[in-house]
């Protein structure tokens, strides 16, 4: 029935035509109430259980701002490094759908809260100052389950049950201005801005941003330009695009599928598109041509809002140390070169490292450990690092013990794979797997005997001089105690005893 | 107190009932029964209510019986009944807007307005009528079929409050609640011959208002006496946090100043854009004489030009449908109210539509597209922008008459009540009785309208239009109280002791 889109290969498209990104990414704060009424912002409550005259829009109800939410929007206005405005008015947004409660949503149009700002983003080693247009305040809708269809969507759906719990949610909505000049690294610096938004808004403390509730999402636009070209081409929005993943793949198709379209001398159709996770392709939404009038005009039921300065410098004097600062201070901390930092930012992991050092560990073992035998065991297990059934306590526990030869990195691995299958804490696990290595000279003097007489021709080189060989004793000890032994004692008792023969 | 006949307690003013409940002459419950009475023996013709709430008064009645009983302190208004319009919400009631899209909606709150009259005691005897979602300067508007006027069942009570300035015309209550967005509340209350008030814009809360122009909305009290108005007045308004335009300061001291009732000093201005063609003579003659006996009480009398005025109906009628095609959007039949199409064949958006066919009426209509058309894409700047602008300077000329004079009068409507049916087909007709009205609700300041006599052509009311600026509302019940007396005194009585038909045929105990 759809037709299937016609793609030119990424690298041929890229080589031919200059993309320009540009993302409208909508972020739920983490409010207690709602933006304009008394109700719990709870997630996952049973459905309509969180609402209340005004947010189910009944007759006569009435909004008031939230200033919580305010606040919030100006934390992130700031940290954006976006001008405050000092006046500005919410307006409507008219348009009908059953999951809008009043038909129109209360969002804000020509007088954003924040405007003209940017936010640095690095992609593969090289920086991208990327251009914010406006961050602004509006209410969430409520969510419309549509039963019975194939698609999931209204058309062709039996029936469909809303939900208001979601309406009246704040909703934050980040616009940042076309970027440009990122070439071929496009789907990625899409990806890696997403990325950083993110970090800033948990850093901020304004949003749990957790995409798999949808409290993030993203609408992305996406142009093509021959090389070369004064005047971008047209753009096309997709939109909802969900997690971080699908951002770069949402960019990286669009550039395939747009080349194919200007190759074939056609033109870019300027619309909307959806986004399909399983397999990674758009297919077009409503086209601007049939594009709603939403008639716009300022909300008369609210009351302008016009930040006191002093109230603005006193939120830029709270603002928390930024993630791009952070990372550049644990760096220099930490001694790390830039691969290795921008590995473990990309991995996630830099909350975990900071708080496994923060627990006593070093930076080198905190690094080794969350990087390889954690980052390995989270891969084959499909999980992210962080939900990992491991705490950074237990990894500077780990990390002591060998650092006191209580264990060896080989006993250590076996530790945390205990730990990982829930068999305790690290002591426990030692103690219940008898991991603890053998230094007791009359424990391991019988195996170092064993291991003379097993291999005489070994033993005589030594008694030669040649104590390079005492290598192959200490493994053949090491073996016989399943990796227990102090190999260091080990040797020297090899050489003490061949010694004295 | 002689309170025998039943027929007596429905004449007695607000202030009068208090006082009477007070001091344990007659009960609450005796006070309600006797409207509830009186309800029923006029309002098959008046036809003032859309819902009679019997059963819920009188317990409300026995509330203030038993706190006076019990020695507990009642306010100033308790045991008073009251009408109250029907767009403004009420737990125990339906409330319709006179719509047929809310038939029999039962509001899960109660509106602010509501609260603050429940918990002063008021007895509300039920919801009144009223042009569609207060749509109207008739009551020809309501999905119900009109209200009467008292003084002749043949013409209209004046909208949109047309229910609740008939009922206390009537005597079926001696106050009633009205909402003011183009003149509402002056307009009725001009054309039954009582005192109807616009407080300055949220002076009284909306919440609970089922909005038609939230910019310009305003609650306000209806009365037969400028006293018992800054009762009402007193009782209703205040702060409200759930209203986010509801103005933060005291409530001025309307009561104090209707009991000072004098003009002596006072610089009065004519706005002399308000005479002329379109003016009926009888409402420009006892209009002239009641400039005059301001100036005969001692009141400095200036003709002061407002030139915008003549630009605030246009503007008005950009401005209200703009807001309210938003505003109404909300009823698509998915909530609550009536739901047409719903038969497994209509898509949700079909539903919508087949919904607002069938219940909202021609002149809801007519608002909706208007001011649909004037926020379209293209189309914003030159009318609803252009009215903004005009709104602007309407502000303009109250700030510049008011730095001459300490309030402004005008008649309040061009015309006494006209015949139920006779501007039902020419909306422009209808739209010009609130040709006086309109700029204080623009400019969100005080107005008032108190009687000013009868005219000698028809022997119907006309209304005198007192505006002073925001937050003087004071001012206005001052110079209306001195009027009043001036009046009353000249007349031998209250204007509506004048009244032929209804009122003095149905006097009576019944």
């Amino acid at each position: 029935m759809t037709q299937v889109a016609q793609l030119v290969p990424y690298d041929e498209a890229i080589s031919r035509y200059e993309p320009v990104i540009g993302l409208e990414t909508h972020v739920e704060l983490g409010t207690t109430t709602k933006m304009f009424c008394g109700c719990r912002t709870t997630f996952g409550l049973e459905p309509n259980s969180a609402v209340c005259p005004v947010c189910l829009g009944l007759p006569g109800s009435l909004p008031v701002t939230n200033r919580a939410a305010i606040e919030y929007t100006i934390r992130i206005g700031l940290a954006l490094n976006c001008t405050i405005a000092t006046w500005c008015r919410f307006a409507r947004k008219n348009y009908f759908y059953p999951d809008m409660p009043k038909d129109f949503q209360i969002s804000q149009y020509d007088e954003p809260l924040c405007t003209d700002g940017w936010l640095d983003v690095v992609v593969e080693g090289q920086s991208f100052r990327v251009g914010i247009e406006r961050v602004h305040l509006e209410e969430d809708t409520g969510k419309s389950l549509h039963m019975g269809g194939a698609t999931g969507r209204i058309h062709g759906a039996e029936y469909s049950l809303v939900d208001y719990n979601r309406a009246g949610i704040p909703l934050v909505e980040v616009v940042t201005k076309p970027i440009a000049g990122t070439g071929a690294m496009a789907p990625a610096a899409a990806r890696a801005y997403v990325t950083e938004l993110r970090d800033l808004l948990r850093a901020l403390g304004v949003s749990d941003v957790r995409m798999e509730e949808g409290s993030l999402r993203c609408d992305v636009n996406t142009s093509l330009a021959l090389r070369g070209a004064r005047e971008w081409g047209t753009r096309t929005e997709t939109k909802n695009v969900n997690s971080l993943r699908s951002v770069e793949r949402a960019v990286h198709f669009e550039i395939e599928r747009q080349a194919a379209v200007l190759d074939a001398g056609r033109k870019v159709v300027q619309e909307t598109r959806h986004f399909h996770e399983d397999n990674g392709t758009t297919t077009p939404g409503r086209s601007k041509e049939e594009a709603q009038d939403y008639r716009y005009f300022p909300e008369p039921d609210l009351v302008p809002v016009a930040p006191e300065r002093d109230w603005v410098e006193r939120i830029r004097a709270s603002l928390p140390e930024l993630p791009a600062a952070r990372r550049t201070r644990l760096q220099a901390e930490w001694g790390l070169p830039d691969l290795d930092m921008t590995q473990l930012s990309n991995a996630g992991a830099l909350d975990l490292v900071s708080e496994t050092v923060a627990a006593g560990a070093s930076a080198a073992d905190a690094r080794k450990w969350w990087m390889g035998e954690l980052a390995r065991h989270a891969n084959e297990t499909g999980v992210d690092l962080a939900e990992l059934p491991i705490t950074p306590a237990q990894v500077a526990r780990v990390s002591a013990m060998v650092q006191a030869k209580t264990i060896n990195d080989k006993l250590a691995r076996q530790v945390l794979e205990g730990v990982l299958a829930g068999e305790g804490d690290p002591d426990t696990v030692v103690q219940a797997r008898g991991l603890a290595i053998v230094s007791d000279d009359s424990a391991l003097t019988e195996a170092v005997d064993d291991a003379i007489a097993a291999n005489p021709d070994v033993a005589a080189k030594i008694r030669d001089g040649k104590t390079a060989a005492a290598g192959a004793l200490v493994g053949a000890v090491m073996k016989a105690t399943r990796g227990r032994a102090d190999g260091t004692r080990v040797r020297e008792l090899i050489l003490e005893r061949l010694a004295q023969s | 107190m002689a309170v025998d006949a039943a027929g007596e307690l429905t004449r007695l003013t607000a202030a009068e009932i208090a006082a009477a409940i007070a001091a344990g002459e007659v009960s609450a419950v005796e006070v309600t029964q006797a409207h509830l009475d009186r309800i029923v023996a006029v309002d098959p013709d008046v036809h003032a209510f859309l819902h009679v709430a019997g059963l819920g008064a009188l317990a409300a009645a026995e509330e203030v019986d038993r706190k006076r009983a019990a020695g507990e302190p009642l306010g100033p208004l308790a045991g008073v009944p009251l009408a109250l319009k029907d767009v403004l919400t009420t737990r125990d009631m339906p409330t319709t807007c006179g719509s047929k899209i809310l038939e029999g909606w039962r509001p899960p709150y109660d509106a602010t307005v509501t609260r603050r009259l429940r918990d002063a005691g008021v007895i509300i005897l039920g919801k009144t009528n009223m042009d569609e979602f207060a749509m109207g300067s008739s009551t020809e508007n309501s999905a119900y079929g009109p209200s009467h006027n008292p003084w002749d069942l043949s013409r209209i009570p004046g909208g949109s409050s047309g229910g609740s300035s008939a009922a206390v015309a009537a005597y079926e209550a001696p106050l009633a609640i009205g909402t003011d967005t183009g003149g509402s509340i002056r307009q009725p209350a001009a054309v039954c011959g009582i005192v109807g008030m616009k407080p300055t814009y949220g002076g009284s809360s909306r919440y609970g208002l089922v909005a038609f122009a939230s910019s310009l909305d305003t609650p306000g009290p209806l009365a037969r006496t400028v006293l018992d108005a800054a009762l009402l007045h007193e009782a209703m308004s205040g702060h409200d946090p759930c209203d986010s335009t509801s103005v933060d300061a005291p409530v001025p001291p309307v009561v104090a100043a209707a009991r000072q009732a004098d003009v002596a000093g006072l610089r009065v201005g004519v706005v002399s854009e308000f005479s002329g063609d379109g003016y009926q003579n009888g409402v420009t003659s006892r209009f002239n004489e009641a400039v005059e006996l301001l100036e005969s009480l001692g009141a400095k009398v200036v003709e002061v030009s407002c030139p915008n005025f003549t630009y605030a109906l246009p503007a008005y009628y950009l401005i209200a449908p703009s807001e309210c095609s938003s505003n109404l959007a909300r009823f698509d039949g998915m909530r609550y109210g009536l739901r047409v199409g719903d038969d497994g064949t209509h898509s949700a958006e079909e539903v919508m539509s087949l919904t607002r066919a069938a219940g909202f009426g021609p002149e809801v209509k007519r608002r909706i597209m208007l001011g649909t058309y004037a926020l379209s894409s293209g189309y914003y700047d030159a009318y609803y922008g252009k009215a903004q602008q005009v709104r602007t300077l309407i502000n303009r000329d109250f700030d510049t008459a008011f730095e001459q004079v300490d309030v402004l009068v005008s008649p309040t409507t061009p015309t006494t009540a006209f015949a139920i049916g006779e501007r039902a087909d020419d909306p422009l007709a209808m739209y010009f009785a609130d040709l006086c009205t309109i700029p204080s609700d623009l400019a969100g300041n005080a107005a008032i309208s108190v009687p000013c006599g009868l005219a000698p052509e028809d022997g119907l009311p006309v209304g005198l239009q007192i505006m002073a600026p925001v937050l003087a509302d004071d001012r206005v019940y001052r110079v209306g109280a001195a009027v009043e007396a001036a009046l009353e005194q000249r007349w031998g009585g209250p204007l509506l002791t004048q009244a032929k038909g209804l009122v003095q045929q149905s006097g009576g105990a019944q």
